[in-house]
């Protein structure tokens, strides 16, 4: 193959496994939007509290699966207090305030796990290699890590996990009832509370995943809440309300992006990657307003 | 008792229809208002003057600005320091290479072109709303950062990219000191903020309010959509951009763009939460908040190493502010959603019936 065909695919390949791992925080989203239609901007600091107390908890030589358990004990008991001290005292307010709160949470967490933690950058290891796999470069001569593929597997294997959740399961049903209507969903019954409580604990365990893989990639260091910043566009592609959005929204965002940056980057002098994912989304929305996967409103006067 | 509107008849309309309806808050705005031009130079140090009440009001009026967006007219916005950073940068330039025109004029058009930004940036507010629109306006906020570190005509190709904005002088004035500098950015705040609450009251205000309570109803109602929607993001950014502009001149001097960061961007949308959405006054309040509690939080961890003799480390008491911040906006959200300004109000409506409230 020629060199630049080769050049291209890895670039691609590199851009949609960035693209999974940007859609595992937007997971975390979406959970919380469809529940209880909370724009949860808290995500990225839940990420980089989540990966920070793994890491510290590695650091006082725990066990690798003691630690991930208390970790998600902790995140499920933040899930649980952000919902009993947060959302509950603001229920019935309009969703522009319920954001504010969460903007004031995202706060609360970046300075408690600094507080608790520390603010220096650690290292993180998950005992698989950040490597090219060898038979690829091998044969073809393309590069693409090991650990990208873990991760594109470990999100594949998320969202079918939610999926079936949220499909299968008397749990999941009851959540997309709350999704769609808060005051029904109590009329028949259905524990508004509770349901809360669940999705931010999963919202919480979603964002320990995300926070290890991220982790892993660029070291637990405070940048990590900015990863949420990245995640954003691939909810407007996606869809606030939407599981499998969230995937084909990331793997969309992370191959233009890189493609972008690689080709057309060099024209305008680079740097672009702060913003073009911003503007690929918003090209989406002028043709799709709700994202691709995102459920169609019809306002009524 | 001396909050009292017995006795004061109203029989033209332009009686009923004025800012204060009521004698005691004209004369107590008249009083603030002179108290701030003539009393607060005098008595106010450098430091007062210079690192607190001057930002106090840039920020109020970018506050001020973001009100008339989200609080109006009902579009969240997370771009309000892009809109500041196109104000300040592009009065610079215009008083680098134009500077014939003067001060005032520069600042205009700094704060035109941080409107026409606000403009191309509001335009997806036509198709989107809601949470997707106020993550499309993040757009705005990166984009504009990259531009003007990126093309070095911005920062008139400085290698660091830090501009120092010239000397303000007008009509042979020079305004160095921070007492002028404090006198010439009240007398913009007080303009701009006598003008929008003057907008809030005519027909474009109403036409902004009625697009923010349901925006479908009031397209039924024969209110244009898109001109309504568009000025109000020309005006709110003109508003941000006139702040940014005072902001690198009469505050920081020198400026880079990484002043601009989204975390800008989030304070002053808590000085609106905080002071109340939809409200002139409680752009006021919110930015006073914000601007002083900082220096509360900092008075007070000084105070208390010093008595209790516990020595807490730098990088403690940035956390701990992190944390006490954060704490109080979801404090308020849920104890007062609409801010000071509702405090206020009620504060004013048990006056009128003090002391016999029923």
């Amino acid at each position: 193959m020629p060199i630049e065909v080769i050049f291209f695919i890895e670039v691609l390949v590199g851009g949609l496994l960035a693209g999974v791992m940007y859609a595992l925080v937007a997971l975390g989203f979406v959970l919380i939007y469809k529940a209880s239609g909370v724009f949860n901007f808290a995500q990225g600091a839940m990420v980089f509290f989540a990966a920070l107390t793994f890491v510290s908890l590695l650091e006082m030589q725990w066990n690798f699966w003691l630690a991930l358990l208390v970790t998600l004990a902790v995140m499920v008991v933040l899930g649980l207090a952000t919902e009993r001290v947060v959302l509950r005292p603001l229920i019935n307010q309009p969703p522009i305030t319920l954001f504010m709160a969460t903007i004031g949470l995202t706060f609360v967490l970046e300075g408690l796990s600094q507080l608790v933690w520390g603010s220096q950058p650690h290292g993180l290891e998950l005992g698989i290699p950040d490597l090219p796999i060898e038979w690829l470069s091998q044969k073809w001569n393309i590069n693409i890590s090991q650990f990208d593929i873990f991760a594109a597997a470990l999100a594949g294997l998320l969202v079918a996990v939610l999926a079936v959740f949220f499909q299968k399961t008397r749990i999941g049903r009851a959540l997309r009832a709350v999704a769609d209507d808060h005051q029904a969903a109590l009329a028949v019954g259905i524990p508004l509370q509770h349901i809360w409580a669940i999705v931010w604990g999963v919202a919480g365990f979603v964002a320990l995943v995300a926070g290890l893989v991220w982790g892993v990639r660029n070291g637990v260091q405070f940048a990590l809440t900015f990863v949420a910043l990245k995640a954003l566009p691939v909810l407007l592609i996606g869809g606030f309300e939407s599981i499998p959005g969230a995937i084909i929204g990331g793997l969309i965002i992370g191959a233009t992006e890189k493609l972008a940056e690689v080709y057309f980057g060099p024209m305008v002098g680079g740097g672009i990657e702060s913003w073009f994912a911003y503007v690929v989304a918003l090209l989406f929305l002028l043709v799709r307003p709700e994202g691709l996967f995102g459920e169609k409103h019809i306002d009524r006067v | 008792m001396l909050y009292r509107e017995a006795g004061q008849f109203k029989s033209t309309y332009a009686q009923d229809q004025q800012i204060f309806p009521i004698r005691q808050d004209r004369i107590a705005v008249t009083l603030l208002l002179v108290f701030a031009f003539a009393v607060v130079p005098v008595i106010g140090d450098q430091y007062w003057l210079g690192a607190l009440i001057t930002p106090f009001l840039i920020f109020a009026l970018a506050a001020l600005g973001l009100n008339i967006l989200t609080g109006y007219a009902g579009q969240l916005s997370l771009g309000t320091a892009a809109f500041m950073a196109v104000g300040a940068f592009m009065a610079y330039n215009v008083m680098l290479r134009l500077p014939w025109l003067g001060v005032i004029p520069s600042f205009i058009i700094g704060g035109l072109c941080a409107a026409l930004v606000g403009v191309v940036f509001g335009l997806p507010s036509l198709r989107i709303k809601g949470f997707y629109l106020a993550v499309a306006t993040l757009a705005c906020q990166f984009f504009v950062l990259w531009a003007l570190q990126r093309f070095g005509w911005f920062t008139n190709y400085s290698a660091s990219g830090v501009i120092t904005a010239q000397q303000i002088v007008i009509l042979g004035v020079p305004f160095d000191t921070p007492e002028r500098k404090y006198l010439f950015t009240l007398a913009v705040v007080a303009v701009m903020a006598l003008a929008a609450k003057n907008l809030m009251r005519s027909e474009t205000g109403r036409a902004f309010m009625a697009v923010r309570d349901m925006d479908v109803a009031a397209s039924v109602i024969g209110i244009p959509m898109m001109k309504t929607k568009l000025l109000a993001f020309a005006i709110s950014s003109f508003y941000c951009g006139v702040a940014g502009a005072l902001h690198a001149f009469c505050y920081l001097g020198t400026v880079e763009p990484e002043a601009y960061t989204l975390d800008l961007s989030f304070r002053i949308l808590f000085m609106i939460i905080i002071g109340g959405v939809g409200s002139i006054l409680g752009s006021f309040l919110g930015a006073a908040f914000i601007t002083l509690f900082p220096i509360f939080l900092n008075v007070a961890s000084g105070w208390a190493s010093h008595t209790l003799g516990v020595e807490i480390s730098h990088a403690a008491v940035s956390n701990l502010e992190l944390i006490i911040f954060g704490g109080l906006i979801i404090f308020f959200l849920i104890v007062e959603p609409n801010g000071l300004a509702r405090l206020w109000q009620i504060t004013k409506e048990k006056l009128r019936l003090w002391p016999f409230p029923h």
